[in-house]
């Protein structure tokens, strides 16, 4: 489990960023000289529409703690209506971890423009202590263990 | 069923189909397999009783382009199946003849070996005219089960019994249905999360990945699978790495979401019993509950729920802790 320098656990966080606003959010956060942890490992791709629910899936089994998507604002998208078909998919993917037993809160959907920067920071460090207060993951990783 | 044959062998010899989809007899009697018929001699095996549990819907996919006609013979609750595959352009409905077959609930002989039948020799009464009790005739001697406790779980959840594509329909159907099909996924809904943590964990522990529930599913029809290696030759085969152990059966269940006619193949084909079908109904729950009802392979034209949206969309925190609140 890997620990910082005060022996607390050190979250692994996933944050898939579309390109188009989010992404982008993140990059005016960093030069409004506004903080997010630094074990949020950002993963920029183009569309919120982009995220396929086997990516969320793969990034826990590789040893994520938590797995954000930041997309556009319903209507705003840069496609048109990528981040709608984003919004349904994740909402039944959440809908069924939490019915296989894995707690709530180890994935979220957040809509987050360009010019949020600060909502960019604020979310991630929420997101990033409320990981950190689940722990780490462990059921996703032994959904199936050989008994 | 002798009515249903003599319409078959009547279809075949007057040229109207060139093969008929069917069952015949297996090596036990409550094991007949799905077979495709071209002559009037083969269909002398054919076979339809309480134990035709397969779903011949997929079968067509690979006939789609053959020459001549093909007849099957489709279940109510296949018919779905078969919309679904027209709707997604699998299966060719000009080179279809479809037989809806009169159903009374199909059996599972699981259910026999539980109350502690064996050696069975052979199976009176699961004719689809039948009335009445089933009699095991076995070599430990004559043992009867009502039809009812012999049927299949999703027999009890059924969807009704109507043909929702038919060209001809021959048989009676009997409604089984007795028991609300989410009863189970709204009891699982309400353990605590460790307990359904527990639950999956030691349902899918049985797994053993033989792929039986991904061949059988109409809904999986994908002509490259992600489950299929691209590697070559014996290497495809072995092919299972620590993702696809863990994951196989949520992305199996996600790929199929709103496309899944809940016909409960994966669960009926598992070897190691796993309610598989828990799965696929909570999505269809979830789809019921988010963004209206939808039965899948209802309505051929119909936009599946995944491939739509609304402006108005609940958020997905919204979907979860539903049951907190």
């Amino acid at each position: 489990m890997p620990m910082n320098e005060n022996n607390e656990f050190k979250p692994l966080i996933v944050a898939f960023c579309c390109n188009w606003c989010s992404y982008a959010g993140a990059d005016l956060a960093g030069s409004s000289r506004l903080t997010y942890p630094e074990n949020v490992k950002i993963i920029r791709v183009p569309c919120s529409g982009r995220v396929n629910p086997m990516f969320i899936l793969r990034a826990f089994e590789r040893g994520a703690d938590g797995v954000i998507i930041c997309g556009c604002h319903p209507g705003d998208c840069h496609y048109s209506t990528g981040n709608y078909y984003a919004r349904r998919r994740m909402a039944l993917l959440f809908s069924m971890l939490e019915y296989m037993g894995i707690e709530n809160g180890r994935t979220r959907v957040e809509w987050c423009s360009a010019a949020e920067g600060a909502k960019f920071s604020k979310t991630m460090n929420e997101f990033c202590e409320k990981i950190a207060s689940l722990g780490e993951n462990v059921r996703l990783g032994d959904l199936r263990c050989k008994n | 069923m002798q009515e249903l044959k003599n319409r078959l062998i009547q279809l075949i010899s007057d040229g109207t189909v060139a093969r008929v989809i069917g069952w015949k007899k297996g090596d036990m009697p409550y094991n007949p397999e799905p077979a495709c018929f071209s002559t009037v001699e083969e269909l002398e095996d054919f076979v339809y009783d309480g134990f035709c549990g397969a779903n011949l819907s997929k079968m067509m996919i690979e006939v789609a382009n053959l020459e001549g006609k093909t007849a099957v013979c489709l279940k109510p609750c296949d018919t779905y199946s078969f919309n679904q595959l027209i709707r997604e352009h699998r299966v060719n409905r000009e080179n279809a003849y479809i037989i809806g077959v009169g159903c009374r609930g199909k059996l599972d002989i699981e259910k026999a070996r539980k109350a502690g039948i064996k050696g069975i020799e052979a199976i009176e009464g699961v004719g689809i005219e039948g009335e009445g009790d089933v009699t095991f005739k076995t070599i430990y001697g004559d043992k009867a089960m009502a039809y009812s406790e012999l049927l299949l779980d999703r027999c009890h959840v059924c969807k009704g019994k109507d043909h929702m594509v038919y060209d001809e329909v021959i048989g009676e159907s009997k409604d089984t249905a007795d028991s609300d099909r989410f009863d189970d996924v709204k009891k699982i809904e309400a353990m605590s999360s460790a307990e359904k943590f527990a639950y999956f964990q030691n349902e899918l522990s049985k797994c053993i990945r033989c792929n039986a529930c991904r061949n059988v599913c109409p809904a999986c029809s994908c002509r490259k699978c992600v489950f299929d290696n691209t590697k070559f030759d014996s290497q495809q085969r072995a092919n299972v790495d620590s993702f696809e152990e863990k994951m196989f059966h949520i992305i199996r269940a996600f790929h199929v979401a709103g496309r899944c006619t809940d016909c409960g193949e994966c669960s009926r084909v598992c070897p190691q019993g796993i309610p598989l079908h828990l799965f696929n109904r909570k999505f269809i729950k979830d789809i019921d509950d988010f963004y209206g009802e939808f039965q899948a392979g209802k309505d051929p034209e119909a936009q599946s729920p995944l491939t739509d949206f609304t402006f108005e969309d609940l958020e997905p925190k919204q979907a979860v802790g539903r049951g907190e609140n």
